[in-house]
């Protein structure tokens, strides 16, 4: 089941490369069959999953089994090293409540890539190639349980997102491509190293042998007292959580090492700015939760107070630069980097409280930030510039559109009712009751001031008051008497048109309903949330000792 | 005095080359075939022709019975001490017989070398001649053997470098290489001769029983393994004995550009590891240590300098050739890690490292040579648009490339891993270093990423006259090669298995 969902887009892939490339609308449709398929395998999975069981580490006894739900587990490569063993690479899949979130959304943001891709003319063989491969190494990612597997999965997403930038970017693509690429691969060699010096410090319960397997990992009785990342090494023990922190901070991003980030979105085409703040982001929150902090729980019990800090000034610093854009795109990219902090807030707080608040954030910020993408790419396409200043008026002529902007943005700015508002508030619930992290907690609540006058203040500038005079498009009073608008040489609806709202409605749907209504994610993750808690606590770290 | 043998002595002098003989047949059978390719080529004359180079990848074919059938023999030396035959020589005499098919298919592919050198058939056969030289180094166990079989391979490389006649760049290449070659192999002999003058011995086994029994003044070995590490640091290319290789490279006409990056680079990395290992060995069984003679840190040394300065020095470079020479430096460095680590992981990393470098330096410069049939030139700034005219080829340098990065999943990734995995293995000793490692290694993406960078996200400024398409035979080889680094990428066992059973000397296994 978790195998097809992950190669199912490859597969796609394949086929479109035996169609010629006249054959555009094939190709778009086989890749957006594969990725309902995908979402129609997501939902199943959903409903077989059984939200009770914990997820994180090993059941008792040490297998994954029990524990993990939806196990694929094969051996892929038996090394023999002579005098050192042998190396044992493993296909593991299986996902827990943490995963099988974060699989839901990839599945979901997946689909609305594809729509959001159709209007794509240039070389389209070639970009749904690679948009397949992407899918796949995002999925593969979110369900690998072998860090081997993981890493090649992690840097398999570097290739096709540097082509789909690169090539169907904006016109500083080449910069904000390569920029994007140097970055995330920077922070990954590192999880090379550090994910070798585990291998050679664990070992599974089960074989005897060492092991890369995540479950193994996060239980630290399996640790070699004196191995490179044994509990007595604790230099480098510390070393490696913070080389980690790093590289998946830079995927976060986290401030000082956000600066791809808008860059990036800025140069990207909209389906890819979908899929890389829909999806990509949230690969780093993820691997902190799943690899990084359970790995190291002593290190990331010392350095609560740092990541909660850094999560202030991502949430603050971010909301700032919002302030402060006049290209729409680049305030929903700095948008992102506020938002995200909360995510990292929410973990700093490591009680339940907080980390639910995270993940739920993550689900949430993936949504609402994939609506304001599109949102963004729809003025766009009309109007070819994003300059907020140059809009003005827009409700009275776009009302749908202005209706669905309304949602998104307020959802966006956490107004109660609305998805992002849920996620927040037990996000500062939880920071508030840590008592690490209750001072930054109250420093953060400004950043929700400062987002809403963002938000608000676009919101103001490009839909009230009237046409300005160096708007980017055009006013003329019709034949009715009625005012009219339209952009120089948009031929397609004024107002959203049907594939547009195919997108924009159900993402608009799930916001509104998981705002009223957030156990059907909520239940799902919080056994496993409470699990990783319980791991990542001091208590349970001093019994072992 | 010299007294003559008496009967017996001669008696038993033949019976030992005999017997050695048998265990020397790929040898004997390449030196026929280099022979018959001159015959050939005399008889053919004149005549535009495919036949010497197909004679030439079926002669080096038929060498793997040969080859193969040495896996039945019991390892041991032969020809009094001078030669050896054990996994890690039968390793290295599949590798280089490849890497000549492989050279062979590509001098084929390359019309600026068919086009302007009008007698091709010397060629092929000074690329068979290599290959043997390239294998007695990976054999010799004798420093005048070693001395040999480096000159034989240093001769022909400097023809080969010089066969565009037409080409000054060529004729300075070859120059320029013999001018480094001269010089660092003479230091090599110097070195050999001052261990001589210790140990009264030129086979490396007895030098270093010798070494160990009778001692040794360790400012004279110092000098001497210093001034050794000369003469194979300029075969391996690395710093700061590289300053032939950017001139060379992109003087050399592109096959044999190839060719010496991958395969006289592994010959000096076969000699080095035997000579270093056996002779005078650092820290590890079986070997008995010689203490005190820290070439372990001339290397590490050599290693950081050749890995940073390899790819910093190729972001500035336009010329793709070029870029691909000081890329060269930089991967000699990675080699040398697999050697530092100085266990059997270490060993079977840098081997398995070694064939994956065949895999993706040779098919790298396949790519180039295609498109420099079309284009003429070798300059980045001439890839522009390329992706989008030639598919296949512009996919396949862009996996190649990516697995010179070293990301996965390709052959190059696991290559790194393990050398990677053999440093961190010894504990945190070695942390730094593969923390170099891997830091320089971000800094390549970047100019490797310049490759595609002109291909796919640049337009051509002019389109291109030339239709030269390229014929069906190289399509599937380059195919074939770039599946084989992303099938070996994914599934490497056969690989690793085959470098770790390579990597035993004389029946033992490398430490």
């Amino acid at each position: 089941m978790l195998s097809l969902i992950v190669f199912l887009p490859i597969l796609a892939g394949l086929v479109i490369l035996a169609v010629p490339s006249s054959q555009k609308q094939i190709i778009r449709i086989v890749s957006l069959l594969a990725a309902i398929a995908q979402g129609v395998l997501a939902v199943l999975i959903w409903k077989g999953y059984d939200a009770s069981l914990p997820g994180i580490t090993a059941a008792a006894g040490g297998a994954p089994e029990g524990s993990f739900q939806f196990i694929e587990r094969l051996p892929w490569i038996n090394l023999d090293l002579g005098s050192m063993g042998s190396l044992n690479i493993e296909y593991f899949l299986g996902v827990d409540g943490i995963s099988i979130t974060m699989v839901i959304l990839t599945a979901l943001i997946s689909i609305i890539g594809i729509l959001s891709s159709w209007p794509i003319q240039k070389q389209v063989k070639g970009y749904f190639i690679l948009y397949n491969l992407l899918a796949t190494a995002m999925m593969g990612c979110f369900v690998a349980l072998d860090f081997f597997l993981f890493y090649v999965f992690w840097e398999l997403m570097l290739l096709p997102m540097y082509f789909l930038i690169g090539i169907w970017g904006g016109p500083n693509r080449e910069y904000a491509a390569i920029k994007f690429f140097l970055y995330t691969l920077f922070g990954s060699v590192f999880m090379l190293l550090v994910m070798i010096g585990l291998y050679f410090s664990v070992i599974d319960p089960l074989t005897g042998n060492h092991t890369f397997s995540l479950v193994a990992m996060a239980s630290q009785e399996n640790y070699i007292k004196d191995a490179i990342l044994g509990p007595d090494n604790v230099m480098w023990r510390y070393a490696a959580f913070i080389v980690l922190f790093i590289g998946f901070a830079i995927k976060v991003p986290m401030f000082p090492f956000h600066t791809w980030l808008p860059d990036a979105h800025v140069e990207a085409p909209t389906p890819i700015s979908v899929i890389l703040a829909g999806v990509l982001l949230k690969l780093g929150t993820y691997g902190m939760m799943r690899i990084n902090f359970p790995l190291f729980p002593e290190v990331f019990q010392a350095s609560l107070y740092v990541i909660a800090v850094l999560g202030a000034i991502n949430i603050i610093y971010g909301a700032f630069c919002a302030l402060a854009q006049q290209d729409l795109k680049k305030m929903v990219a700095y948008s992102s980097i506020s938002h995200m902090g909360y995510v990292l807030l929410g973990l700093a707080a490591a009680n339940s409280e907080g980390m639910v608040g995270a993940l739920y954030q993550m689900f949430n910020h993936g949504t609402i930030t994939a609506m304001l993408f599109l949102l963004v790419g729809v003025i766009y396409d009309r109007a070819h510039t994003r300059q907020i200043d140059k809009f003005g008026g827009l409700a009275s002529y776009m009302p749908v559109y202005a209706a669905v902007v309304t949602i998104a943005w307020f959802a966006s700015l956490g107004l109660p009712g609305l998805s992002g508002f849920i996620s927040e508030a037990f996000v500062f619930v939880g920071a508030f009751s840590s008592v690490t992290t209750r001072n930054v907690a109250i420093v953060s609540v400004l950043g929700i001031v400062f987002g809403a006058a963002y938000l608000l203040w676009s919101l103001q500038r490009m839909f009230l008051g009237k046409r300005k005079a160096d708007a980017a498009y055009d006013l003329e009073v019709g034949a009715d008497g009625h005012e009219h608008i339209h952009f120089h040489d948009w031929k397609g609806k004024l107002d959203l048109d049907a594939r547009e709202l195919v997108m924009l409605v159900p993402l608009a749907i799930i916001v509104i309903f998981l705002g009223i209504y957030p156990m059907p994610v909520l239940g799902m993750l919080t056994s496993s949330i409470n699990k990783l808690v319980e791991v990542l606590s001091p208590v349970v770290m001093t019994a072992l000792n | 005095m010299f007294e003559l043998p008496s009967g017996a002595e001669i008696q038993s002098i033949i019976a030992a080359l005999k017997t050695g003989v048998g265990f020397f047949m790929p040898e004997i059978y390449l030196s026929v075939l280099f022979m018959l390719l001159i015959v050939v080529d005399l008889a053919v004359k004149g005549r535009k022709n495919n036949l010497l180079p197909l004679l030439t990848v079926l002669g080096l074919a038929g060498s793997f019975y040969f080859i193969y059938q040495q896996h039945l023999l019991e390892a041991g030396e032969i020809f009094f001490g001078m030669y050896v035959l054990d996994g890690f020589a039968i390793f290295f005499k599949y590798f280089f017989v490849i890497s000549g098919i492989l050279a062979v298919l590509i001098s084929v592919a390359d019309d600026q070398l068919n086009r302007h050198v009008r007698s091709m058939g010397e060629y092929y056969a000074l690329i068979v001649a290599m290959v043997i030289g390239m294998i007695m180094m990976a054999s010799s166990v004798d420093l005048l053997m070693m001395f040999l079989s480096m000159e034989l391979v240093g001769l022909t490389a400097y023809v080969l470098t010089g066969y565009r006649k037409d080409d000054p760049r060529s004729s300075e290449g070859a120059l320029k290489y013999l001018v480094y070659g001269a010089v660092s192999t003479g230091l090599m002999v110097y070195g050999f001769s001052l261990i001589y003058g210790i140990t009264a011995q030129t086979n490396i086994m007895k030098i270093s029983s010798e070494l160990a029994l009778h001692g040794y003044d360790p400012l004279v070995m110092m000098l001497a393994s210093l001034l050794i590490l000369a003469g194979f640091g300029y075969k391996i290319g690395a710093v700061p004995f590289h300053f032939w290789s950017p001139d060379v490279y992109e003087g050399a006409p592109t096959p044999v550009t190839a060719y010496l990056s991958v395969g006289s680079k592994a010959a000096g990395f076969a000699i080095l590891m035997r000579f270093f290992y056996v002779a005078i060995p650092h820290g590890g069984e079986p070997f008995q240590d010689i203490a005190g003679i820290d070439w372990l840190m001339l290397l590490i040394v050599i290693a950081i300098a050749s890995m940073v300065y390899g790819n910093v020095v190729a972001l500035w470079q336009k010329n793709v050739k070029r870029m691909l020479a000081y890329s060269s430096i930089a991967h000699a460095g990675y080699l040398l890690l697999g050697i530092i680590a100085m266990d059997s992981l270490g060993t079977q990393a840098t081997l398995f490292y070694l064939l994956g470098y065949l895999l993706m330096n040779i098919g790298a410069f396949y790519v180039v040579i295609i498109i420099s049939n079309r284009t003429g030139s070798e300059n980045l700034e001439d890839y522009r648009g390329l992706g989008k005219e030639m598919p296949l080829a512009g996919a396949a340098l862009t996996v190649f490339l990516i697995s010179l990065v070293g990301l996965p999943p390709t052959v190059g990734f696991i290559g790194k891993l393990m050398i990677f995995s053999a440093l961190l293995a010894k504990g945190s000793v070695y942390i730094w270093l593969a923390l170099i490692g891997v830091l320089t290694s971000v800094i390549s993406l970047y100019y490797y990423m310049l490759i595609p960078l002109n291909m796919y996200l640049r337009e051509s400024t002019q389109p291109c006259e030339v239709k030269a398409g390229f014929g069906i035979l190289h399509k599937v080889a380059i195919a074939v090669l770039m599946i084989l680094t992303l099938y070996f990428g994914l599934f490497f066992k056969p690989l690793t298995d085959f470098a770790r059973i390579s990597s035993s000397m004389l029946g033992v296994t490398i430490y």
